[in-house]
């Protein structure tokens, strides 16, 4: 009985996929693009989403003689959603590919279905370390856990500040920051003073600002998820830390350049350390912003689009390797170990952890033709993720 | 005046209201057929049908015992998380872990039960929201249980009975919580149509008077609250087993709202409400966020707005009925009371 009706349902299925996708089946490539278009991470969403768009309209929309046709599905920030569309992307859709996934909890949501459907899922935002190790089919293309803090501490103990308090925002990225930066700065010779974690949610740092004054570090260490960064710094002026001679360091999240503009003159002149500024300089960066910015209402493009724009171009990349075969095992193959130049400079695919492998560059918040920009100063050349071996 | 013929009387009227109607047949047949008559939805469907449930056990509690809840997503997160980690480390049998995760919700409504017997309904809301706001802080800050904001993952479920595969299409999945949400149906209708399911009611227009009548309010409130804790309980485990990830938003303030909306969508007091609303909802939602994933929640609004405007009453099927027959000059015996009844 179970298998007739067994037999029944796959016909079924078969028959309906059959009905739906037989006329251009075997020209288009679909990728389904899984991401929080509303709810508080929206802006996650509308970043990422142009930087996909970007790539497709500078580089066309086929690869290996396949028509690459891109699925956009709002998950909320949601992970039962975001698993459920992710499932039907593959079984529904016939996507050959994923994309996306705004955070942790979402990307590992999906673990389970690239497993049974054997397809890849690029990730375009989530950080956390641990995410590439969940499934041997996820790819990432923004960043691996604490990438951007270890070269900050290592800048840090070089110029002189010695005595740092880390504020951190308290959840799975934030505690990563906190001990890539914490183990790399006291190997250099620094002291952390205190060690400061905020709740995500409704974030007032006022009092923790102020214990962190009472201590007199040389420099606080920040990392809050990008969007906050903007409440941080004008509170880190108010309660007059800068005043108080105390040097502001962070990770690129709090200077997002989607939102730099707007935090006014409190953000300059503070250093942070990242994969991607607008402001970097090379050719292919200067035709992505100028992309994006003509696409969406002269939108500056941020790190979660750029993660974006080189997933697709791992996407293409891996099609052109494969022949255009989609077989989930083979595109996964076929991106293990690619390397190109991206808007940000040189990344690359780490053949054995399917982790990005990229420059961080050092940066000052300085005005450049009267807006605000994180201007590049140094670059650490390959970081990998320092929790992964 | 005998006793006996008010007795028989009461007993019938129970009995008839206690009756499988045809509509009800006709939806269930309608539920098992989409499990092969659409094969691409099944997903969807799973989701409606646990949806279906947790708005089925609020409405237990807020369309039978007139308690308003907030926090009705404490219970199903703690189903959910319970069924994930009996999965990691106890059994990956799914049955086992579906009664153990409602019983240890149940446990929960037990002891929280006794903070809704007092004050007024604005007290009983912000109780119940206070309640799973706590619960929820607990699980985000028990990161070396619960996994943190990162959730829970690696859940691997065993076939049910060991027969029945988890498959990607999620078919198995759909009948599986099919099957809960028709057992559990059965059971409450069992209990709302039999003597205290009415004292429940009374309960509910009145409890002074209900307790003047010898009906005793706390305990068959405390009664109430735990089955529908368990309720709630089976729904969160449903979504743990079908989705094999927990993650930390199964206790979120949103998922508590959404469940009282699709309730209010629906309609209160007479179980299909919640079943009925979980449709609507998800074919809803699911719909427009595909027809525009930017700006649904704009047109999801809307549609609320209107449906509220336009008046739910028009999509309770047995009004509908009513209104079908008086309109078409048949006289409606059982349907015109129970109109009059629920207004």
């Amino acid at each position: 009985m179970a298998s007739v009706s067994r037999r029944l349902f796959m016909t079924g299925a078969a028959l309906c996929s059959l009905l739906f996708s037989h006329a251009y089946a075997a020209e288009t490539v679909k990728i389904g693009l899984v991401l929080p278009m509303t709810g508080p991470f929206a802006s996650t969403g509308r970043q990422v989403e142009a930087g996909v768009k970007a790539y497709m309209a500078l580089n066309g929309d086929t690869v290996a003689g396949k028509k690459v046709e891109v699925v956009l599905r709002d998950d909320a920030g949601t992970a039962d959603q975001t698993r459920r569309i992710a499932q039907e992307l593959v079984v529904k859709d016939g996507a050959s590919m994923l994309m996306g996934f705004g955070l942790t909890p979402l990307a590992l949501s999906v673990a389970p279905v690239l497993a049974q459907a054997k397809v890849p899922a690029i990730i375009t935002s989530a950080t956390t370390s641990i995410i590439t190790q969940k499934s041997d089919y996820f790819v990432r293309t923004s960043m691996a856990g604490p990438q951007s803090a270890v070269p900050v501490a290592t800048w840090a103990a070089k110029n002189g500040l010695k005595r740092v308090v880390t504020l951190v925002s308290d959840y799975g990225p934030g505690i990563d920051i906190e001990k890539g930066f914490t183990d790399q700065f006291k190997k250099d010779g620094g002291e952390i003073l205190e060690a400061v974690r905020v709740p995500l949610q409704n974030p007032d740092f006022a009092p923790f600002l102020q214990r962190v004054r009472d201590t007199k570090p040389d420099a606080v260490f920040v990392f809050v998820p990008s969007g906050v960064g903007s409440i941080f710094m004008k509170q880190f002026v108010e309660r007059g830390l800068r005043d108080a001679g105390i040097k502001l360091i962070a990770t690129g999240d709090v200077t997002d350049d989607d939102l730099l503009n707007g935090m006014g003159d409190a953000a300059l002149g503070v250093i942070t350390g990242h994969f991607y500024s607008a402001n970097h300089d090379s050719a292919e960066n200067k035709a992505f912003v100028a992309e994006v910015r003509k696409a969406n209402n002269n939108m500056r493009p941020n790190f979660m689009s750029v993660g974006g724009y080189d997933a697709m171009a791992l996407a293409y990349a891996a099609l052109k390797k494969t022949n255009g075969d989609t077989d989930g095992t083979k595109l996964v193959e076929a991106m293990k170990g690619m390397a190109w130049t991206s808007p940000r400079g040189p990344i690359t695919i780490d053949a054995k952890t399917r982790d990005i492998v990229q420059d961080i560059y050092m940066r000052e918040v300085k005005k450049v033709d009267g807006e605000l920009y994180n201007v590049e100063f140094a670059t650490f050349p390959k970081v990998r993720d320092p929790n992964t071996p | 005046m005998s006793p006996l013929p008010r007795q028989a009387l009461a007993s019938a009227f129970l009995r008839r209201k206690a009756r499988w109607k045809p509509l009800e047949y006709g939806f269930w047949i309608l539920a098992l057929g989409a499990a092969f008559a659409l094969p691409s939805q099944q997903l969807l469907l799973s989701e409606i049908a646990i949806l279906a449930l947790f708005a089925m056990s609020l409405d237990l509690i807020v369309g039978y015992a007139g308690i308003l809840s907030l926090g009705h997503a404490a219970f199903f997160g703690v189903g959910a998380y319970a069924a994930g980690l009996l999965s990691l480390h106890l059994t990956a049998e799914p049955l086992t872990g579906l009664i153990l995760s409602g019983a240890i919700a149940g446990l929960l409504g037990l002891a929280t039960s006794y903070l809704v017997l007092r004050g007024s309904d604005l007290t009983k809301l912000m109780t119940t929201f206070g309640v799973s706001m706590l619960i929820s802080e607990a699980a985000n800050q028990a990161a070396w249980l619960t996994g943190g904001a990162d959730g829970l993952s690696g859940i691997l479920i065993d076939p049910i009975a060991g027969l029945f595969e988890f498959d990607l299409f999620g078919q198995t999945g759909y009948l599986y919580c099919l099957t809960v949400l028709f057992a559990a149906l059965v059971i409450a209708r069992r209990i709302v149509h039999a003597p205290f399911g009415l004292s429940l009611k009374a309960i509910k227009r009145n409890s002074r008077r209900a307790a003047m009548l010898g009906i005793s309010p706390n305990r068959r409130i405390v009664v109430i609250y735990t089955l529908s804790a368990v309720y709630a309980g089976f729904a969160g485990a449903l979504l743990t087993q079908t989705t094999s990830f927990v993650s930390p938003d199964v206790l979120a303030f949103h998922r508590s709202a959404d469940v009282l909306l699709v309730l209010v969508l629906g309609g209160v007091g007479y179980l299909y409400g919640g079943v009925i609303g979980a449709v609507i909802f998800t074919v809803l939602r699911a719909w427009l966020s595909v027809v525009t994933p930017q700006y649904w929640m704009f047109w999801i609004g809307l549609v609320l707005v209107a449906l509220v405007l336009v008046g739910r009453d028009r999509i309770n099927p047995a009004r509908l009925t009513a209104w079908v027959r008086t309109k078409t000059g048949r006289a409606a015996p059982s349907a015109a009371p129970l109109a009059k009844e629920e207004a």
